[in-house]
């Protein structure tokens, strides 16, 4: 098991495994969204309060969870790479913080757009609100500082320590609602309490959620075999993969 | 089914706007990134093969 992992966590035996992974956590991500957005337009009745405005909780709260988990698998890929000072680590990380940030972007932006109808107000200096925004920016952050820095393995270090340290505000964003007195509402769904939410409901929105996670592997999948490429560049099983081999037929020819 | 007509489904009872901005931007930023890194993927291919050749030029230079 452990010499699987091993095996794996080199970049030229992970470049494969992810070229055949990707396609599967695609088909599964779109799937699961086919069947959550016929349960959440379709099937769940409209809200008693809020109508049928409150069926943006079908993106809202799946992109703002995946924006907390994706932090928090790149923290985890951080600490991998610092301590075993693992290549593919690095790599990883860099594949995840640009979907991390388009998710913390889309959870403030469907969030205003919910805010605007049901509060008020497109934004509220809220504690929820104001984590999310930190969150975005130490994504942007991550990314900003890991290109600054010409060496990736340099990068990947500072980058890391920023991945590891921002992620005490993933907590604070999940708790937020509790620890302040705060205009966002309170979890609908807790691990202790269980659900307050109609079960069709919550079965579109759990199901939206996982799609979502499906999509974010696929894709951070998918670019990080570009980076690898990139940083392996100069290594001959790079030059034999049958992708490169063809361009240079074709260039050839 | 829950909808009168596709129009009742469009307005979202007056929500449209919201419901349909929410879930229109996310499918948006979902197209542009899996676009982008597509095309991440060829500049990156694109990028090797002009290493490699230019690599193959170099030893041929220093054997001439």
């Amino acid at each position: 098991m452990f010499q699987k992992l091993f095996h794996f966590a080199s970049p030229q035996n992970f470049y494969p495994l992810a070229g055949r992974l990707w396609p599967l956590f695609a088909l599964l991500g779109t799937g699961l969204a086919v069947w959550g957005l016929w349960l959440g337009m379709f099937v769940a009745p409209s809200d008693f309060q809020q109508g049928e405005g409150y069926r943006i909780i079908f993106v809202h709260v799946p992109v703002s969870w995946m924006s907390m988990v994706i932090y928090l698998a790149m923290a985890f890929w951080a600490i991998l790479g610092i301590t075993l000072n693992t290549r593919l680590s690095g790599m990883m990380c860099r594949a995840l913080a640009p979907t991390g940030a388009i998710f913390a972007f889309l959870s403030l932006w469907t969030g205003a757009l919910w805010g605007k109808p049901m509060w008020g107000a497109w934004w509220v200096w809220d504690a929820r609100l104001t984590s999310e925004l930190i969150l975005f920016f130490l994504y942007l952050g991550y990314i900003a500082l890991t290109s600054a820095i010409d060496d990736p393995r340099r990068a990947d270090k500072a980058g890391g320590i920023l991945a590891i340290v921002g992620a005490l505000n993933v907590p604070v964003i999940y708790f937020s609602v509790k620890w302040w007195n705060t205009l966002h509402q309170g979890a609908s769904v807790s691990l202790t309490k269980g659900s307050s939410m109609a079960q069709i409901m919550l079965e579109a929105m759990l199901i939206m959620g996982i799609a979502f996670w499906m999509y974010a592997v696929a894709i951070a999948l998918y670019r990080v075999r570009s980076i690898i490429l990139i940083r392996e560049r100069h290594a001959q099983w790079v030059a034999d993969l049958p992708e490169v081999k063809a361009i240079r037929a074709g260039a050839s020819a | 089914m829950i909808w009168n007509s596709a129009a009742d489904f469009w307005a979202m009872g007056g929500y449209g706007i919201y419901v349909w901005g929410s879930f229109g931007v996310t499918a948006l930023c979902i197209f542009v990134e899996a676009m982008w890194v597509k095309h991440a993927r060829g500049q990156a291919l694109i990028q090797v093969v002009h290493e490699l050749e230019a690599q193959e030029t170099q030893d041929k230079d220093w054997q001439t």
